[in-house]
Parts: structure tokens; sequence; C-alpha cells
């Protein structure tokens, strides 16, 4: 018991070391928010870009950029992606803006196949009811489509948010001081492995439950307000 | 009041309809029957731009469907649609469903649009189911707010596609006794169905498709009573 104090005492008190892990939890989190930020509005165009083809009835240009942007995204590792940013995008400079890219731009890949499959969610007869009303395809997409779909669209969107705050603990990799890195150095300084991470854990699991608490309220606020049948 | 001269639509290589022409008058009731996979709904949604025609040319009013300075929109606004499955919106209260659209088409200011509406729908007999949602109606009421919600626009033409094919049996009559009442109005209608019995009592000319042309036309009791064709015949012979 005494050991587990010491090691308490060594990885989180000494030094004010809980502060590197206050100081990383900030740095997953503003990274985590900005580029979900940057997902959904880059995620809502590359949507928006893949509909185009729906629309047509075949295949348009913007569809096709569209479906290979997310294959690649889709198709390669999300840490790959990291470095690739890191030393051929950034030169190995920056820190946090590199974080933001790459996850914004990887999860606007996921966020685009969320918001097409919700929009697409919505029965084909409420456009053709809209249009059939004079409405032009904008107009319907507006005051018909998209509140429906939106209710398809925000709980997988919250657990995409979800996803993100847990897969942005690679960005050690490229020396962004996250919460996975401050349990990292921590361990390096004390030579204790299982408390840093012990402790990053919990506080990864924390605001996780948090998040998806939260998320779950959200939702059955929807639902309590949906009139569909 | 429409023409159509020609009208062909293939669905890729499918071709489901094969030539149709015919002339329907201001005021009159055209019931489409037939079997299914016949081209009678294709047919219908052809007329408000829903499918777009490969080949032929549809008239409405003095307007040509297609062409330079066309504008679908436009067309829709003064023909409206019924459908099999309602297509309400089930987001919007039975109100907003009616008052939406003249509303955005700026032809009423929102006060307006909601007076007209009540008017409609106290109509068609759902008035004191304003402020619903669609999914609290049953079937019957549901299709008789779809009505209201095209009358709204004030159209010139009303298309029916199979309007109480998704209804219980006891629903049916409520929804083509406002059909009915429209159709003695003078509104232009036309009138996809398979109910007999309403196509006998109310159209003034009844349309007998298949295989992707009308096949046989004539007033109710020259289709019903005396057929020509053999398709007719056999037809008839197993529906009525």
């Amino acid at each position: 018991m005494s050991e587990f104090m010491s090691d308490f005492y060594k990885v989180f008190i000494y030094a004010d070391r809980y502060k590197m892990f206050l100081e990383g939890l900030r740095m997953t989190l503003l990274v985590s928010v900005v580029a979900v930020v940057l997902g959904i509005v880059l995620g809502l165009v590359l949507a928006i870009m893949k509909m185009s083809a729906v629309r047509k009835g075949r295949r348009t240009l913007l569809s096709v950029i569209a479906n290979v942007y997310i294959d690649i995204i889709r198709g390669t590792p999300t840490v790959v992606q990291l470095m690739i940013m890191y030393f051929l995008v950034f030169q190995a400079r920056a820190g946090f803006w590199v974080g933001v890219f790459t996850f914004g731009l990887n999860s606007a890949a996921y966020v685009a196949e969320i918001i097409r499959a919700g929009i697409m969610a919505v029965d084909q007869g409420q456009m053709e009811g809209g249009r059939s009303l004079g409405l032009s395809y904008g107009q319907t997409m507006k005051d018909i489509i998209i509140p429906q779909a939106v209710k398809n669209i925000l709980p997988a969107l919250g657990n995409e948010f979800i996803v993100l705050v847990k897969e942005t603990a690679i960005l050690g990799y490229v020396s962004i001081q996250d919460l996975m890195k401050a349990a990292d150095f921590v361990a390096s300084r004390t030579f204790i492995t299982f408390m840093p991470l012990v402790g990053c854990a919990v506080v990864y699991y924390v605001v996780i439950k948090i998040l998806s608490l939260g998320l779950n309220a959200f939702e059955r606020r929807l639902r309590k307000n949906d009139n569909r049948s | 009041m429409i023409t159509v001269h020609n009208l062909h639509k293939y669905f890729g290589e499918l071709e489901v309809l094969k030539g149709i022409n015919c002339e329907i008058e201001k005021g009159e009731c055209v019931c489409v029957i037939g079997p299914s996979g016949s081209g009678k709904s294709t047919f219908l949604r052809c007329l408000n731009l829903l499918e777009e025609p490969t080949k032929g040319e549809i008239t409405i009013g003095d307007t040509l469907l297609r062409g330079q300075g066309f504008n679908e929109d436009k067309l829709r606004k003064n023909v409206g649609m019924v459908f099999q499955h309602f297509n309400l919106f089930p987001h919007l209260s039975i109100l907003e469903n009616v008052t939406l659209a003249p509303i955005r088409h700026k032809l009423m200011t929102p006060e307006e649009a909601k007076v007209k509406a009540m008017e409609l729908l106290d109509r068609v007999g759902v008035g004191d189911k304003a402020e619903m949602y669609p999914a609290q109606l049953s079937g019957g009421q549901k299709q008789r707010v779809a009505i209201a919600r095209s009358l709204a626009l004030n159209p010139e033409v009303m298309l029916f596609d199979e309007p109480t094919s998704a209804l219980d049996p006891e629903m049916v009559g409520e929804v083509l006794e406002v059909m009915k009442e429209l159709a003695h109005e003078g509104m232009t209608m036309i009138v996809v169905t398979h109910e007999m019995g309403f196509a006998q009592e109310v159209a003034h000319r009844v349309f007998f498709m298949d295989e992707g042309i009308i096949m046989e036309e004539g007033s109710p009791s020259e289709v019903f009573d005396h057929p020509k064709e053999e398709r007719t015949k056999v037809f008839l012979s197993k529906v009525l």
C-alpha cells in the first residue's frame, strides 16, 4: 500500500505533475473540438458533393472527387495520415494545427457518410411530395428533407466525436503534448509505467462517459419531440 | 386543357410507355385503369414531370412541358398531385403541411394561408385535426389532408396516383367522397385507380391502359359494359 502511495505521489503530486496531465487533457480536448468542427464543415461539403450524383441520377465530377477522397481516407491508417501531415505537409513544424488538420480531414470522410446516410434514410416520397407542390430541389431540402435528416444524423455525429477524442491518443507520434503523451513523459521520468497509464485511462474514460451521458440525454430529448410514426 | 402526343418513357432499356396520345378537356374527370405494370402511374407522373418523358410532347393549358423558358416548379404549382402513400411531411403539423407551399411561393401571407388552409381542412372534414401531426391521423384522414395540401395552391389540374390503394377498406369511402365532390365542382382530374365503382360513377371518361399504351378509351358505360378490346374484357372479368 505504501508503495502505491509513493508511486501515486511521484506520478501525480511531485513537481506538480498532475498539471502535465491537465495540460495534456486540454490539448486533447482542444484538438478534438476544433477537428470535429472542421470535420463537420468539410463533411457537409463532401456529402453535398456526393449527393449531386443522387440528384442527377448519374456520377458527377464532384461525386467522383468526394468518393475518391473518402476512399483514400478510410483506406489508410489515421496514424499514417498524421505522419504524412506532419512530415510532408507541415515539414515537421507546428504542433496543434497538425493534429487539427489530420483529424479534421479524417473525420470529414466519416461525417460525409453519416450525413449522406441520414439524408438518404428520409423517405423518397418526401422529396416527391415537396417537388409536387412546386418547391425547388433546394427548398425541399431545406424545409422538408434536412429537418427530418437531422434527427438521423445527430446521434451518429455524437458517436463520431467520441471516437475522435479517443483516436487523438496518437498525437504523441508527432510530439504534440496531449494526454497520452503526458502519461508517456511522466512514465519516462519516474520509471513507473502502471500508474501514469492507468491515470490517463481513467481520465479518458471519465471524459468519454460525460460525453456519452450528455449525448444520451440529448437523444432522448430528440425522440420526445419526434412526431414521426 | 391537356394534350399528350406520342409520349414515350424508358427506364434504362425498359420501355414503359410506348406512345401515349390523348386529350383531356377542362373540367373532365378521367379514370385510368389497367393491370399493374401497364404504365398508369408512370403516365401520370410524366404529367407533372416527376418522371421525365423520353420522347413526345405534353401541353397543359398553353404551356409546352419542355424547352426554353419552361419552369417545372411553376408547372407543378398548377398541377396538384396526390400519392398512394400520402407523402405528408411528418415533422410539420397538419396545418403547416397545408400552408407550407403557399407561404413559400409567396402566394399568401402566413395569416391568409392559415385561413385558407382551415377552410380546406374543414371542407375535407379534418378541420379539428389542424394542430395534430400526420402520425396521429388515420390513413383516410391523411389522404384527405394530402388533397387539401394540393388544393391550397389552387391548381387547375389534380392528379391522383392510386389514392386509396394504401387505405384500410373502411376508409376508402371517405376519400372517394372528397374526390367525387371535387369532380362535381368541375376540377380537371386524372385518377389512376383500382376503384371500378368510382370510375363507373364519377368519371367522364375511362382509359384502359395495358403494355404502355391506352388500349381503349370511352365513357364508363362504353368501357365497362361494352368493351371492344379482348384485353379489356379479360382485365374487367378479373376485377369486376
